[in-house]
């Protein structure tokens, strides 16, 4: 060792930031993340090329394109092929946003570096936020130049005037789209054991990403460009609820810890049925496999004990479903002011008992979607439906269970508000149709639609200390416990209700 | 005064149990090793003490902070070398130090001031125009160590620091690190060589599947494990009836009709009473020699006794 010498501990004590985010070193991770990646020339060859040539390969077709069109007096085509370019030069160099972010956590895992970054004084939400805008920057900055290069080589040429509202459009969906695939990703990489795993898993992201930009396409192709505001606005939310999931599920815990990805479905198995048996409180020590200190199954503990413990700790989710079936009631009658149609279109004024009694008794002949009217085809159609939703949940943190529970409370209000228009009674019609069997259905659905949400969004507040794969497991034995001992009891006497109840009171009421 | 503080950690990992109810203490300016083999939890253990994973249950301090209630604090008061170097191969040594020491909060001419003082005085300044990748096993072990002693850390943990090196880059480590001992740095050192801890440690923690198994010091270990130290004395010629001739003096352990062996605690007083009565009997005596308590032995007592 040299004699040169340092008094390593003379040094005064830096203060780390105590609280909150600290973006110095957010800022220092992303600059040194960024600097990497420019020192690659697997990233920055593929992201030049695709950022400086591709967009004039893509200006020559437009040019080739569009004289080709105008020969055939075209050219509204072409004008409708040019933004699709637009869309087309910012999506590949953005693609790359996926191949850095995929490999951010899981890379430094394999290259034996996190720890030493772990050690750091970085915080989980730091190093998730400077992985995250590291991935990003310097694709987005790609794709930015892509577009500029684009878009003004298509206007040089005289092509196409570009509007500049699309021109705003398509940065801001470039952006988001960027945002969702690196969010994705990130999340990704903090829960694979490699980055093959991770690649492995890259096509969930990237597939769905270009079928939203044909999606996209086809807006722009159709001239309905303003529409793709709301895609611009579906992705911002997409974006926040995957940062809160990824924030939340960022476990430097088991990114350490975890050696080998394997699909454990016994112990899944397990563990699912011993959150299904177990009251919700014990869910912690059921994880742990505390065993012995975990009551068993008890039918009478579920109904006074675990049913309504579940409810009250799902309260804002039951909230959330009785606003969703307000709003959908009031978007329906909404819509009646919307749309110009016939007033006596629905009308229960010349109400006929004996046709209302005999289209009852032979179904709902010529309309496929609705079930026979007995009681065990509405039966499992709602429980089909319902189960179906919470299925879809799982794949967009809960909103497909909300928009099953709109729409026919849409179409409720939608014909109420009908009604209404006529000077006919609403309130009449709901006590006579929906009240009847709806006393016991609705509470089942409003149940049902609760945990489908909270099984939708419980990565993005997943229990403390529990994996992604044990939340998701505690939310769906709450869904299925809730489902078996609440939800389908009730729509079982919904059902009969519905059959031999309903339509008495409404003849009762409307003869 | 203890400046790292471990009371009955335990670290669970869902049910498997890394480390249970382990407590001990390090003292200011003290080498401690923790000492078992692989997976016996040692890794684990540094781990909760530098804030990088939350115990289970227990506690640990460093420099009065605990771990779970101010784990920046910690991170910043600690000096953490990995098993593996795990450097960023396409950076070079000035810029891979500069990152973090912004990560710890150091402004840039400190950085630049301390990353240049270190890579000089571990011998690595020459190669500072290289990129981290280029470097040898040994060189960025030691890297890895300038990196941990960058922000001027009040404890160090070196987690098998010589693990993964050749006995050059071994040997080039251990003296890096017998450097800081002797510049009184509080080191927590997890290793499964002993020899290294036997260089390197003042006190040893041997451990085995997340359980502490003995304590002390090297010295300390020996008398615990192996008992007192053994003397044999080797004889020019056979004397008739050796060892009764000095039962009154040691307890005999094995014995021929030229040598004797025994043990005994103080052997500044038993061993010129032995020479004296085998002198005096007509004895003539070749050597004396204590026979060496090696660690090793420690080490593998104990492993046989839990296994």
């Amino acid at each position: 060792m040299s004699e040169r010498t340092l008094e390593l501990t003379a040094l005064p004590e830096v203060t780390p930031a105590r609280s909150g985010i600290d973006w110095h070193i957010v800022w220092t991770l992303v600059r040194r993340e960024v600097r990497d990646s420019l020192r690659d020339w697997r990233i920055v060859i593929p992201i030049g090329l695709l950022t400086l040539l591709f967009p004039l390969v893509m200006n020559v077709m437009a040019d080739v394109v569009f004289d080709f069109l105008e020969r055939y007096d075209a050219t509204i085509i072409g004008e409708r092929f040019i933004p699709f370019g637009l869309l087309a030069v910012g999506f590949f160099p953005m693609s790359f946003s996926l191949v850095i972010a995929l490999e951010s956590f899981v890379g430094e895992r394999e290259r034996n570096s996190l720890e030493a970054l772990l050690a750091t004084p970085a915080g989980d939400v730091e190093l998730y936020v400077g992985k995250l805008l590291a991935s990003l920057l310097l694709p987005l900055v790609a794709s930015y130049v892509g577009i500029a290069i684009y878009g003004i080589s298509v206007v040089w040429g005289r092509l196409w005037n570009l509007p500049f509202t699309l021109f705003l459009q398509i940065l801001a969906l470039t952006t988001a789209e960027g945002l969702v695939m690196v969010t994705a990703a990130v999340i990704v990489s903090s829960h694979t054991t490699s980055v093959r795993a991770a690649n492995l898993l890259a096509s969930f992201i990237i597939v769905p990403m270009a079928f939203l930009v044909q999606v996209e396409s086809l807006i722009i192709f159709w001239g309905q460009e303003e529409a793709l505001w709301w895609v611009v606005v579906g992705l911002l939310v997409l974006d926040v609820a995957l940062i809160r999931a990824g924030i939340r599920t960022f476990n430097r815990e088991a990114i350490l810890a975890r050696e080998i990805d394997f699909l454990n479905i016994e112990r899944a198995a397990r563990l699912f049925w011993s959150f299904l048996k177990a009251p919700p409180e014990a869910a912690p020590l059921v994880r742990q496999q505390q065993r012995e200190e975990v009551p068993g199954f008890d039918l009478v503990r579920i109904y006074t004990h675990d049913l309504p413990r579940l409810v009250a700790a799902n309260r804002w989710a039951v909230v959330t479903a009785c606003v969703t079936v307000v709003v959908g009631f009031l978007l329906g009658w909404g819509l009646i002011g919307w749309w110009d149609l016939p007033t006596n279109f629905f009308s229960l004024e010349q109400f006929d008992a004996r046709a209302f009694r005999s289209a009852l008794a032979a179904g709902t002949p010529g309309t496929a979607l609705l079930p026979s009217f007995n009681m065990g085809t509405i039966f499992v159609h709602n429980v089909r439906v319902l189960v179906g939703g919470a299925f879809l949940s799982l794949f967009s943190f809960g909103v497909v269970a909300l928009l099953l529970l709109l729409a026919p409370f849409t179409i409720v209000g939608f014909l109420a508000g009908a009604l209404a228009a006529q000077g006919q009674s609403w309130l009449q019609f709901l006590a006579a149709f929906i009240l009847p069997h709806g006393s016991l259905e609705i509470p089942a659905v409003l149940l049902s639609t609760a945990f489908a949400v909270r099984l939708g969004a419980i990565m993005l507040d997943p229990p403390q200390d529990f994996s992604a794969g044990e939340a998701i497991l505690l939310a769906l034995a709450d869904y299925v416990k809730v489902l078996l001992f609440a939800v389908v009891p009730l729509l079982l006497v919904a059902a009969l209700v519905e059959v031999y109840v309903t339509p008495q009171i409404v003849v009762w009421l409307y003869t | 005064m203890a400046v790292v503080e471990a009371v009955q950690l335990t670290k669970r990992f869902g049910t498997v149990t890394a480390v249970e109810d382990v407590s001990f203490q390090v003292r200011e300016g003290e080498v401690l090793a923790l000492l078992g083999p692989n997976g016996a939890g040692k890794t684990t253990t540094v781990r909760c003490l530098a804030a990088i994973l939350r115990p289970t249950s227990g506690y640990a301090r460093v420099a009065g902070h605990d771990t779970r209630v101010a784990p920046r604090r910690v991170r910043h008061l600690v000096g953490l070398l990995t098993e593996f170097p795990g450097l960023y191969g396409r950076m070079k040594p000035l810029d891979y130090l500069d990152f973090f020491g912004a990560m710890q909060g150091l402004d840039a001419p400190t950085r630049r001031a301390r990353a240049e003082a270190l890579l000089k005085q571990f011998n690595l300044w020459d190669a500072r125009h290289q990129r981290l990748g280029q470097f040898s096993k040994g060189m960025r072990q030691k890297m890895a160590l300038v990196r941990a002693l960058l922000h001027g850390p009040r404890v160090l943990f070196l987690d098998e620091p010589t693990a993964a090196l050749d006995p050059e880059g071994a040997y080039q480590v251990r003296q890096a690190i017998a450097d800081l001992r002797r510049r009184g740095h509080t080191i927590l050192l997890c290793t499964h060589n002993l020899v290294e801890a036997e260089m390197l440690a003042d006190r040893l923690i041997i451990i085995h599947r997340g359980r502490i198994l003995a304590r002390g010091t090297i010295e300390e270990l020996k008398d615990q494990v192996l008992g007192d130290p053994a003397f044999r004395v080797q004889l020019a010629t056979p004397l008739e009836g050796l060892p009764d001739l000095l039962r009154d003096v040691v307890a005999p352990l094995e014995w021929g009709a030229d040598w004797i062996r025994y043990r005994t605690r103080a052997p500044a007083q038993t061993n010129p009473a032995v020479i004296a009565r085998l002198q005096a009997a007509g004895g003539r005596i070749v050597t004396v020699v204590e026979e060496p308590r090696r660690l090793e032995d420690v080490y593998l007592r104990l492993m046989g006794a839990v296994s």
